[in-house]
């Protein structure tokens, strides 16, 4: 029952946009949008995965793990490395 | 939730943090209903990610409307060329990958997760953040770019303790309305023209 409802809305959610949009010319305040909802996204479920626990905030390990991460990528460009290393450190810091 | 219905849900509703919240739910004594709407708000994010792909996807409606069931976090933010526009083989290879280890990794995780350990143990939790964030410092070479970011991150941080799961990021995604600006619409418009130019 609650596999079947969440089969239902996800399909909805997803097939949304392309049976609307699609096969046509797009206006460039539909463009300009599109290209920043990449930033706004990203840096959302960055902050709520990285600074949340459920419905608080919470510096926990794994923030310290993605800021490190953060700072490879910075330093290398690297993003295997950025996330190899995000999950050694939060590793770490959970066991000390 | 049985080692088989655990499988079958990943097969087919594949969006893991919604599958998450809807369990959660389950496992509190919530209701199916509860279970699902919880499950909806946690995807509502798929609305403006479907919307901005769409028009990059080739075919029919109905052609385009399956290939937005692939419509996953990293393979939509991989496949972004950064112009407004999708690559749509890029978007579809990476959701296949990404589908066969989500429904392997449940099933080994049904099977013998007893035996594997805690995964935040080893900090696999930190790997999604860590993956997300490198591909949005490549997005901020703008100052429209990090200003949206900042938006997106504070009205985010804002709504976690407040609202439902999934909200906020929901929300969130509204700091992308800064492109309606005069002054993005035009950039916008150049960097149209400049693609459209033969290199």
């Amino acid at each position: 029952m609650t596999i079947a409802g969440c089969v239902a809305v996800t399909a909805a959610i997803k097939a949304a946009g392309p049976i609307a949009l699609g096969g046509r010319e797009l206006p460039t305040w539909f463009t300009s949008v599109v290209i920043l909802l990449s930033p706004a996204l990203l840096a959302a479920l960055v902050a709520t995965q990285a600074f949340a626990e459920g419905d608080r905030l919470a510096l926990e390990a794994d923030t310290v793990g993605v800021a490190a991460g953060g700072l490879v990528i910075w330093r290398t460009g690297s993003i295997v490395a950025c996330v190899v290393l995000a999950a050694a450190v939060t590793a770490a810091v959970r066991a000390v | 939730m049985s080692d088989v219905e655990a499988v079958i849900m990943s097969a087919i509703v594949f969006a893991g943090s919604a599958q998450f919240t809807a369990i959660s739910i389950l496992a509190a004594g919530g209701g199916a209903g509860a279970a699902v709407a919880a499950a909806a708000l946690m995807n509502s994010r798929f609305l403006p990610m479907s919307a901005a792909v769409g028009p990059s996807f080739s075919g029919g409606p109905f052609r385009r409307g399956a290939k937005g069931q692939a419509v996953v976090d990293h393979s939509w933010a991989l496949s972004s060329r950064g112009d407004g526009t999708f690559d749509e083989a890029l978007l579809l290879g990476a959701s296949a990958i990404a589908y066969c280890t989500w429904i392997g990794g449940t099933a080994v995780g049904a099977l013998w997760g007893d035996t594997l350990g805690d995964p935040e143990a080893l900090g696999l939790d930190a790997i999604f953040p860590a993956f997300f964030f490198g591909l949005l410092l490549n997005e901020l070479r703008s100052r429209r770019a990090r200003g949206v970011a900042a938006l997106g991150t504070a009205t985010a941080l804002v709504l976690v303790p407040i609202t439902p799961p999934g909200v906020p990021v929901l929300v969130a995604s509204l700091a992308s309305l800064v492109g309606l600006t005069k002054r993005a619409r035009a950039e916008a418009e150049e960097r149209q023209e400049a693609e459209g130019q033969p290199r």
